[in-house]
């Protein structure tokens, strides 16, 4: 009974999926919406990444250095371990997963609103593909932005490392220095943009359709909203594992 | 003229329509009424194609809409306007915008003509001087006179709206029931309201569907339902006491309204 739930959703998300990538109507209003969505989505969540990405930088630059430290170890490995971390990891699956939480309750919640008001049906009524016309600019729009966030993740990160080397005092900034260009592979830069591009399809895809399907009040837009970052938030760490292996 | 034939409407073998058969004549206002839960609405979304029949036509000028593919459908919904009981205006445009919609979708207008057309719109729901604000700073009547202007934007043959005084009081709701009277029979659309609205059935119905249960108990005229022998149609018509005792003065002293 739960396999086949799951398959229905499945089966709709697919059918929706296959309206949402057609050719829009005009492509004057497609442009239109694609850059709201870019703003929207993307550059408003700068912020919020480049605050987190600093703090995690410095405080795993921190616990790598305090739990790390050993004769036998060489200085540079805090520095190593908090760029491979930063890049491999954090960058691209963990930054994704909290992009779920305020771009998949922002984007199921709109849509769910606009369900339950019955703009999507005036939408519907006038002969516009409402799918198209909604959902294909939110995710063209943040897997456009995504590279971009996930290079300013990273970045910050090491930002936030030497933070805790010249102000925090907590290893000499050259160790830092030393260890952030020990060994550094690009292809791994490209891995973690690749990863955040299918993490990307599903923080705008999955939402989308928990909103986009909603039936209901407000009750069912708030449920809809707390399954899209649920679900998005699984699907990530689920597609993390075979990502990483497929990538590695 | 829209004419539906035998539609029949199920949710999970539950009939809500039962064999409705009726014609929505050319440049009049048609009203579709019915208690709560008779299946009006569900009657306008089959008719607007937000739903699928179980069974039975639904014919544009003798097209079957319900027999067309999704692309002829979606044409076909070009010809429609609708006024949702939400108004279900676009929360992030301006009310201009909000009237534009339709227009920056299909028209191959300039900016300016667009711009031109949608304020003829406004003008004509006097809604001028309001273009700039959005939906959420001005009022319910004001919001449904908006989407009045957005449905007729583009000229479309029939005009759908779908309880359109609910939540407004009986002033706005004149002003309304004008406004979707005298568009009507300006621009000689095919105009269905859905209402339980009384004021609205004696004011502009100019034909009449009672659905009852989800079956069509009845069709006529304003007039003829002051002395219809239809008891369930009078019922629901005249519900309150004073509506009772004003029909029984009406028909006492023999006035025509």
């Amino acid at each position: 009974m739960l396999l086949q739930k799951w398959l229905t959703t499945f089966g709709r998300y697919i059918i929706l999926m296959g309206r949402t990538f057609s050719i829009p109507e005009r492509m004057r209003m497609f442009w239109k919406q694609y850059v709201k969505e870019m703003a929207q989505l993307g550059v408003n969540s700068i912020g919020i990444v480049l605050l987190i990405s600093f703090f995690i930088g410095a405080v795993i630059c921190i616990q790598m250095k305090v739990n790390i430290e050993s004769p036998w170890m060489p200085r540079w490995v805090a520095g190593y371990t908090t760029r491979e971390i930063m890049l491999l990891e954090f960058s691209s699956s963990i930054m994704c997963l909290i992009l779920a939480g305020k771009v998949g309750s922002n984007i199921a919640s709109e849509l769910g609103t606009m369900r339950v008001t019955q703009q999507i049906d005036a939408l519907d009524i006038m002969g516009v593909n409402s799918a198209c016309y909604l959902i294909l600019p939110k995710i063209l729009g943040l897997l456009t932005i995504m590279p971009f966030l996930v290079i300013f993740s990273s970045a910050m990160g090491i930002v936030g490392a030497y933070a805790t080397a010249y102000i925090g005092h907590i290893m000499p900034p050259d160790d830092l220095t030393l260890g952030l260009q020990h060994s550094f592979i690009p292809w791994f830069m490209w891995m973690s943009i690749i990863k955040s591009q299918f993490f990307a399809f599903i923080i705008s895809s999955v939402p989308a359709y928990c909103g986009y399907t909603v039936e209901g009040g407000s009750v069912e837009v708030g449920k809809a909203s707390t399954d899209a970052v649920v679900t998005s938030s699984v699907l990530i760490l689920f597609s993390d594992v075979f990502l990483t292996q497929l990538l590695s | 003229m829209i004419e539906v034939k035998n539609l029949f409407k199920s949710f999970d073998g539950r009939e809500v329509l039962k064999n409705i058969s009726t014609v929505f004549e050319d440049g009049k206002t048609n009203l579709i009424i019915g208690q709560s839960g008779s299946g009006k609405t569900v009657l306008m979304k089959n008719l607007v194609g937000l739903l699928e029949p179980t069974s039975g036509e639904v014919l544009y000028d003798g097209r079957n809409f319900v027999a067309m593919s999704k692309k002829e459908k979606i044409m076909m919904r070009r010809e429609m306007g609708m006024i949702f009981q939400s108004a279900a205006l676009f929360d992030s445009l301006n009310v201009l915008e909000n009237v534009m919609f339709p227009l920056d979708m299909f028209s191959t207008m300039t900016l300016r003509e667009r711009e031109k057309r949608a304020m003829e719109c406004l003008d004509r729901v006097n809604l001028v001087g309001a273009e700039k604000k959005f939906p959420g700073e001005i009022s319910g009547g004001m919001q449904k006179r908006v989407a009045i202007a957005r449905a007729i934007v583009l000229n479309p043959k029939y005009l759908f709206c779908d309880e359109p005084n609910s939540g407004l009081d009986p002033k706005t709701s004149l002003i309304i029931d004008d406004l979707l009277h005298g568009i009507t029979q300006e621009f000689g659309m095919t105009t269905i309201i859905n209402t339980h609205d009384m004021n609205s059935v004696m004011g502009i119905g100019e034909n009449i569907i009672f659905i009852f249960e989800g079956s069509k108990e009845w069709q006529g005229v304003s007039h003829d339902i002051m002395e219809s022998k239809n008891t369930r149609l009078t019922d629901f018509i005249f519900a309150s006491n004073l509506q009772k005792k004003m029909r029984e003065a009406v028909l006492a002293n023999g006035i025509k309204i």
